[in-house]
């Protein structure tokens, strides 16, 4: 018999952690595609999309280090970048986007997705009245400020796309 | 994945099981909730359009229902899938179902692209084991024949 729990909150550090976690390969993700896209570019360079997709990376990257900052708080692990990027690099033929258009489209996809996920996170620490290892006004405010920057690349991007 | 996906998947995954209308108990059951919120719940998946209530039969999903609910089976067999292969965790099942509510579908989907997803998903789960049978565990070492 399946058994599916209907829970919406986190209630321990254990899943916490698993959450930060998932938020760090999220930004590795978002980090080792905007290499391949920068790389991929090489024949044609067009200078608003290398520089927005270097910018994207750096900020990726920084996320990466804010948020392996607070699982270390945890006592947890992170993740490590080298296979993911691997992980990325195999699998980036079947996704890989043909044309500027597309590049921005996956952007945009990352930006929002990265959005989404800090938003329900932030959402399911609010619900929960569990006592966590770190500091929870610290721990909030940090990812309300992970967020704000998605918001503001999601803004950035469309502005790109809608000038082109 | 929000809680009427949570029942989508369940019912349908029920269905599949008992090989018709999905009765309420078990629904309640397989999601450790009161048959009273179960019912609640049908009855605003009905309203939607994505499931029927029988009374004394139990609930079938519409078409629309079924669509819904593979796309959240397949979101929780990325969930298991990303959870067993990328991260090494061994609880898997149980951590994609602790997990499965604050993960959203568009966020699964960006992790299905480092996952190695097989075609035939979501057909692939298995309700016995509550996770994708064609799940790949690093199996411990098999004794050499004596």
């Amino acid at each position: 018999m399946v058994a599916v729990s209907v829970s919406q909150r986190i209630a321990s550090d254990d899943q916490l952690a698993r959450l930060l976690q998932i938020g760090i390969v999220l930004e590795e993700v978002v980090e080792a595609r905007a290499h391949h896209h920068y790389q991929s570019l090489d024949a044609e360079l067009d200078e608003e999309i290398e520089d927005l997709l270097a910018d994207a990376a750096d900020e990726s990257a920084e996320h990466r280090r804010r948020l392996e900052s607070l699982i270390e708080g945890l006592g947890v692990e992170s993740v490590p970048f080298d296979e993911i990027e691997e992980l990325v690099g195999a699998r980036y033929g079947r996704t890989q986007p043909e044309d500027f258009d597309g590049v921005l489209y996956d952007q945009l996809c990352n930006e929002e997705t990265a959005y989404k996920f800090y938003d329900d996170l932030i959402q399911a620490i609010e619900e929960s009245d569990a006592e966590f290892s770190v500091d929870r006004a610290e721990l909030l405010d940090e990812l309300h400020a992970i967020r704000e920057d998605e918001a503001e690349g999601v803004s950035e991007v469309t502005e790109v796309m809608e000038r082109r | 994945m929000n809680t009427a996906d949570q029942y989508l998947k369940t019912i349908y995954v029920v269905q599949k099981q008992e090989d018709g209308p999905a009765s309420t108990g078990s629904i309640a059951d397989s999601l450790g909730v009161s048959p009273a919120s179960a019912n609640e719940m049908i009855g605003k998946l009905e309203e939607r359009g994505l499931a029927e209530h029988e009374k004394y039969k139990g609930v079938r999903l519409t078409d629309d229902g079924i669509v819904r609910a593979r796309d959240a089976l397949q979101t929780y067999c990325i969930i298991e899938r990303f959870l067993a292969n990328v991260l090494a965790v061994e609880e898997f099942r149980d951590e994609a179902r602790e997990l499965e509510a604050v993960i959203d579908d568009t966020v699964a989907e960006r992790l299905d692209t480092i996952i190695d997803r097989q075609p035939e998903c979501p057909d692939c789960f298995d309700p016995e084991t509550d996770a994708c049978a064609c799940l790949e565990i690093a199996a411990a070492p098999v004794e050499p024949d004596q």
